[in-house]
């Protein structure tokens, strides 16, 4: 069996894993390795030596990240701050719940080394409103850390200390979006930031800070207990260790596993997944959520790294892929998301604020039959309007243009069908499963 | 210096500065929603988008936004190119998604920033097939009018409000392109500066309720340079008339004084020239005790006949009144009979503020150096009551401490978001020593209520502090010692320290502990600045008139007119029943034989005269004012005097000439008065750079005041005659009644530039984006930094020993309400409410009185007051709103006994009438 660090102590029956039982299994081993034998500089180098890159969607390299905090002296006074990004709100995406619901334990033992590292003293862990499960688990193994010495004054004798609190928010798709995260932390509107400056140099209350996503925490105490080599083993194709990997729609067996990095589409879709439903035929997939360009069967046996699923027009995101079959009306799938997108943008930009609605309201009008020849002009226009980052204030609008820009590619056949036949041709009862 | 291509030109632009500002400051246009020169830039609209290429061979570039990029040398943009117009037409037009086709019933129409920017940016066919969003307005108050449905979510409202001027009750709610902004509930908008809402808001949200309410377009206007008269800050002001009636105010840009922004007083304040208290004709008392109306002639003749019959004339001049008619009534009189119009105790300290001014090593700053100041001590006063536009100053001089940890990180000052996400809470150090709380003390480090003598002590432990060798402290506690020595240590860490104090609690040794502090601080590294906050538009004028000290007090002339000395006197815009108690005043005036009283409005004061003569408001008239800067600035006329009425200057010239006082016809023009006035008055010397005089013409043309689409002069008066009359013409100033000729920078009646109509278009006429006006900053500063202090009593005297359990009676002023001639107006009059005191809870217990009773002020004749608990007001004083009825006869710094009135119904102001507001469903 291929090595799964991040789902040991996750059973099929999902029962949360106490600190003690934690513990048993190898915990905290690498927290005490990190604080007691290696130096923040020492951990920064590992992490950046794993090529760690961030699970939130972005990719970005984890050790670059943290490489741009001040350290010592020029960090001046006040706190660092660490903060764990659990607002998992991603349309599709139900990877870092199971790891906070399940083993909350891995995910504060990598936040404390992660937090060591850059030599903050105060995390948080901003968790989606919708958590309450995990909300309990992670305030109960808090407390258990405090107890036991791994948070608080003096963790395991040194002179570190960090403080760890668990903020669940009021829930907005915005807050994903680490500077929005930041402000709703200060109390602020759930508007991003404009960057630079980097949160690494002014980030929450305007100290250097580092946001990250859960899944990323969790391989960091693995890194420093096993080594970078190992780490990098993990991978199949360039990139390193494994990824929660999930599929939603009409498969046979959705679900979320953890697959190392490059595991094929195909080998998720068809062996983990189970294919296809009987009488259902894949058009599409959206690979890593909500945001991300749709790929087609074309694409299936692309192993999911970054570059590579970068590369075919579309992003690895989270992981967790949305199916999209043949029954399915495309122009209704992706009206569906980006009224979504719509809904949830903070309305700081024009471009997202006016330029999604707009949007939005084109695609109701083609499905349901009132759309014009010019519309698919109109569409285009948008997305390059709205589609490019720099365009807009942050990345949430050209992540909602993505899959339309990309259906608008693959299933524009569909399109005209709507706006020729005047009405959708998914409803006709032949089209029905 | 850097050098730029824009569309393949090549430009040399300020380093530093944002593409932006640097695009505008060329003389480009590029349309722009929530950049603000004064605000910086967020980077929400994305309206300004250009194309950033990366180097010479990139021809594909991408999309940057002009407001958050740094101009770097050798940096490529396109603003013309295909992409960049293509991307700005589509914000244009989903800006435009929601917006209300209603610019013909909108009071922002015809000087609309979104009209401007729509057609600047290429929109015009609407393709959005949906819906538009609507929202609910509320109502805000008398002097803003809410129109959600308008909004285009551009932010700089709480920007403004919130981040600017430290309000807290407007905000930012909902979300996505449901994005509101309002009060959390319907109500009166908290912020003194709430009126700026109008000029900041790109369009028709926000708009100035007593404008719109009686309504005229920009285009209608005509308009004059002024200055503001409702305090002596001066702050430049654009007033607009139609049909002859004050319409609104807006601001005038100025960099040294006012900048972008006024307050609510100023904006609102100057419709009292509206009131139906004007005098239109002069009027003789009969013996029935009601006035006849004569022409001017007459009044003249009449005044004449009775002058002075061998005794002495005397006259009051006002500190509200231009330098030019003070002048000319203090020539007519002769100095020896001329009093400023001041009390006793305020010459005393507006005198002494005078001479500290001209001879401290310390700088007497401008508003815009103000907001340089690194480290600020306010010194006894309540800044945003006394002089309102200031405190916005002081709070952009906290931010200080911001743009300094920005530079740190590489953040230029423009970058607000991020300066005020870096520095949260951090703020350069201000103090503020009160005798109660006041609304800067959210921004403040430390603050302290005390009696005015305390005040004065710690100021001077302050000053002990800083030279030991010149000043002792004493007489204070241990926690006090502490902190002169913490506030001392940060002024003596600041580059630029700023000591703020004035007439606020009318104490003398407050105003001189300031002194010594400031100069104490000024020394071969560092000039320390010295603000004093005075009561008048023209407090200091008055002061520099008289500073020869050859002038006889109040007093003196109720003692010449009790024994009979005085046969005129003559009382020049002046209610001394504000000077002094009604026992004083009524003394003062009964014992003259004939009263002659010049104003423009009826006063207690005028409704004693026997002959009473109209005078010309700032509205009608031309003068200088010398704010409390030092700064000597012109307002111009608005419109032409009304028959019946002159200005102050053109009576008295009138008069002298009939008396024979100078060569007749001497003072026909304004300028004249003004050039002998800088002739007689050394201090005064450069008044005359104050404006341009009435030779003045810009390119061949004097100064329109109408804009050049002015329309309805045929059919304005068509129900009266259908001949269109002969426009006045105004000999005595640059400006002319006509829509010809262009607008030169300093003299500018109303902004506006080919496609700017709204008051975005200054930056057409500064000589960098929010830099001064092409031809500097409007005023002439008569009062630098001198040679140093001679000396100065610098002791407080022990407290008045009053009976036991008394209370020190201490002024409290108040924006709305204290001052005289902006009460007048009705919005403002609706916002002051109703006289109260103020008393600390120990206090009020040991009085036995609670919240809402009355309280009886012993040995003064007054009403009893409604007692108003302040836990933040000094221990053992009481304190009094100035100027409102029912405490004229309040002396500050008396010590009274109270106690509480028997049978009190307590006063309650009528509760505003809400007249627009969609709560229950009502429609505007």
């Amino acid at each position: 069996m291929t090595d799964r660090p991040l789902t040991r102590n996750i059973g099929p029956d999902r029962t949360p894993t106490d600190l003690a039982a934690y513990e048993l299994n190898g915990g905290y081993r690498g927290l005490r390795k990190a604080i007691t034998a290696m130096s923040p500089a020492d951990c920064l180098e590992m992490v950046k030596e794993s090529n760690l890159r961030g699970r939130g969607g972005a990719g970005f390299p984890t050790g670059l990240k943290w490489s741009f905090v001040p350290m010592g002296e020029k960090a001046g006074p006040g706190h660092k701050y660490l903060i764990a990004n659990a607002d998992e709100m991603e349309p599709g995406t139900f990877k870092d719940r199971l790891l906070m619901e399940c083993d909350p334990h891995q995910l504060i033992e990598g936040m404390i080394v992660a937090a060591y590292t850059i030599q903050a003293d105060v995390a948080y862990i901003f968790l989606r409103a919708e958590y309450f499960d995990a909300e309990r688990q992670l305030r109960a193994a808090i407390a258990a850390c405090y107890e036991k010495g791994y948070l608080g004054d003096n963790i395991l004798g040194t002179d570190y200390r960090l403080d760890m609190y668990v903020h669940s928010s009021a829930g907005r798709y915005i807050c994903g979006e680490e500077t929005a995260l930041i402000n709703s932390l200060e109390g602020k509107r759930a508007n991003p930031r404009a960057k630079p400056p980097f949160p690494q140099v002014s980030g929450l209350w305007g100290r250097p800070t580092i946001v990250n996503n859960v899944e990323t925490l969790c391989n960091i105490h693995h890194i420093i207990e096993r080594g970078a080599d190992w780490f990098q083993s993990l991978g199949k194709g360039e990139d390193s260790g494994t990824k929660l990997f999930g599929v939603s729609g009409r498969v046979k067996n959705p679900g979320c596993w953890e697959l190392p990095m490059g595991t094929p589409v195909r080998e998720i879709l068809e062996v983990h997944a189970g294919g296809m439903e009987d009488g259902y035929k894949l058009r599409g997939f959206l690979p890593g959520g909500g945001s991300t360009d749709f790929l087609t069967e074309a694409h299936l046996d692309l192993p999911m790294d970054y570059d590579v699923i970068g590369k075919a027009g579309s992003r690895m995101g989270t992981g967790t892929m949305i199916i999209l079959d043949d029954h399915t009306c495309p122009v209704g799938m992706v009206k569906n998301l980006v009224e979504f997108f719509a809904r949830e943008s903070c309305g700081f930009c024009t471009p997202c604020r006016d330029g999604l609605p707009w949007s939005a309201q084109v695609l109701d009008d083609i499905e349901s039959g009132n759309g014009l020849p010019e519309d698919m002009a109109t569409l285009q226009k948008q997305a390059r309007f709205i589609g490019a980052i720099g365009n807009t204030h942050c990345a949430l609008a050209p992540g909602a243009m993505e899959p339309l820009n990309s259906a608008m590619k693959y299933f524009r056949e569909d399109f005209e069908r709507h706006i020729e036949g005047k009405h959708c041709p998914y409803r006709e009862p032949e089209n029905r499963p | 210096m850097a050098t730029i291509y824009v569309d393949g030109q090549a430009y040399d632009v300020k380093d530093g500065d944002n593409l932006l500002q640097a695009i505008l400051g060329l003389g480009l246009d590029l349309p722009y929603f929530c950049w603000h020169p004064a605000m910086g830039s967020i980077g929400a609209c994305r309206q300004c988008a250009v194309v950033q290429y990366q180097n010479e061979e990139d021809t594909r570039g991408r999309i940057v936004m002009g407001c958050m990029t740094p101009v770097a040398d050798g940096a490529r943009f396109s603003l013309q190119g295909e992409a960049a117009r293509e991307f700005r037409s589509t914000i244009i037009e989903a800006l435009m998604l929601n917006h209300p086709h209603d610019c013909p019933v909108c009071a922002e129409g015809g000087e609309c920033h979104l009209q401007d920017m729509t057609v600047m940016a290429g929109h015009r066919d609407r393709h959005y097939r949906g819906r538009k969003n609507t929202h609910r307005n509320q109502y805000l108050g008398p002097l803003i009018n809410h129109e959600m449905n308008r909004c285009i979510t551009c932010y700089r409202c709480v920007r403004f409000y919130n981040d600017y001027a430290g309000g807290t009750d407007l905000s930012a709610q909902a979300s996505r392109d449901h994005t509101y902004f309002g009060r959390q509930t319907d109500g009166v908008l908290e912020s003194e500066f709430a009126g700026n809402l109008v000029e900041v808001c790109p369009t028709g949200v926000f708009t100035d309720k007593t404008l719109v309410n009686d309504y005229t377009r920009k285009w209608d206007l005509q308009s004059a340079p002024s200055v503001c008269v409702n305090c002596a800050l001066g702050c430049n002001t654009m007033p607009g008339e139609r049909y002859g009636k004050l319409k609104r105010i807006h601001n005038r840009f100025n960099k040294a004084v006012n900048g972008y922004f006024l307050c609510d007083r100023g904006r609102y304040g100057g419709n009292f020239v509206n009131s139906d208290k004007r005098l239109d004709y002069p009027g003789l008392r009969q013996a029935d005790q009601t006035y006849k109306a004569v022409g001017q002639s007459e009044a003249i003749e009449r005044i004449t006949e009775h002058w002075g019959d061998g005794r002495a004339v005397a006259a009051i001049g006002s500190p509200r009144a231009s330098l030019e008619s003070n002048y000319l009534l203090q020539k007519l009189v002769g100095a020896g009979n001329f009093n400023p119009g001041l009390s006793d105790r305020e010459f005393k300290l507006i005198d002494s503020i005078c001479q500290i001014l001209r001879c401290s090593k310390a700088l007497s700053p401008s508003m815009s150096q103000v907001e340089q100041a690194d480290a600020v001590l306010i010194l006894g006063e309540d800044v945003t009551n006394t002089a309102p536009r200031l405190a916005l100053s002081l709070r952009q001089s906290v931010r200080n401490k911001a743009t300094e940890l920005g530079e740190q990180i590489g953040l230029q000052y423009w970058q607000d978001a991020a300066l005020r996400t870096l520095a949260q809470d951090r703020n350069s150090p201000l103090f503020i020593a009160a005798v109660a709380d006041t609304r800067l003390d959210d921004i403040a480090e430390q603050t302290v209520s005390l009696a005015p003598d305390d005040i004065a002590r710690l100021g001077l432990a302050i000053a002990a502090q800083l030279d030991p060798a010149k000043t002792t402290g004493n007489g204070l506690d241990d926690p006090l010692r502490e902190l002169a020595a913490t506030i001392a240590a940060a002024l003596k860490n600041a580059r630029q320290p700023l000591i703020v104090s004035g007439t606020g609690c009318q104490n003398l040794a407050v105003i001189q502990a300031a002194a010594r502090i400031a100069e104490a601080l000024t020394n071969t590294e560092r000039t320390a600045m010295l603000s004093y906050c005075l009561p008048e538009a023209n407090s200091l004028g008055g002061a520099l008139l008289c500073a020869s000290g050859n002038y006889p007090s109040l007093a003196e002339l109720t003692e010449r007119a009790a024994t009979g000395q005085i046969e005129t006197l003559l009382v020049m815009e002046n209610e001394l029943y504000r000077r002094g108690t009604a026992a004083e005043i009524t003394a003062l005036l009964d014992g003259v034989t004939q009263l002659v009283v010049i104003d423009a409005l009826d006063s207690r004061t005028l409704s004693r005269s026997d002959i009473a003569l109209p005078a010309d408001s700032y509205f009608e008239s031309e003068g200088t004012l010398i704010n409390s800067e030092g700064r000597a600035q012109r307002y111009y006329p608005v419109i032409p005097a009304k028959a019946g009425q002159q200005a102050s200057w053109q009576w008295l010239a009138a008069l002298g000439d009939k008396l024979g006082a100078w060569e007749t016809g001497a003072y026909r023009h304004f300028d004249q008065v003004t050039s002998d006035c800088a002739a007689d008055h050394a201090p005064l010397a450069e008044i005359v750079k104050a404006g341009p005089d009435h030779h003045f013409r810009d390119h061949g043309l004097k100064v329109p005041r109408q804009p050049h689409r002015y329309s309805g002069r045929t059919a304005m008066r068509a129900n009266v005659s259908v001949h269109e009359p002969k426009q006045p013409i105004d000999g005595e100033t640059p400006l002319a009644f006509t829509m010809e000729g262009a607008q030169p920078s300093g003299l500018m009646a109303f902004s506006w530039s080919p496609g700017w109509n709204s008051n975005q278009s200054v930056h057409k006429f500064q000589s960098e984006v929010a830099g001064p006006l092409v031809n500097g900053c409007p005023g002439v500063r008569l009062i630098e930094p001198g040679e140093g202090l001679t000396d100065m009593s610098a002791a407080v005297e022990p407290a008045a020993a009053g009976e036991p359990g008394s209370l020190l009676l201490v002024p409290l002023y108040r924006i709305y309400g204290s001052e005289e001639l902006s009460v007048q107006s009705p919005a403002i009059a609706e916002l002051a409410g109703n006289a109260f005191i103020q008393l600390h809870p120990s206090d009020a217990t040991r009085l036995g009185v609670a919240d809402g009773d009355g309280l009886v002020v012993n040995h003064i004749e007054a009403p009893s007051l409604e007692v108003r608990l302040n836990s933040s007001l000094a221990v053992g004083c009481a304190g009094f709103p100035v100027g409102y009825a029912g405490t004229e006869n309040l002396v500050a710094g008396q010590r009274v006994t109270c106690r509480k009135a028997a049978n009190w119904t307590p006063l309650r102001a009528d509760s505003a009438a809400v007249i627009a507001t969609d709560q229950g469903g009502g429609h505007v």
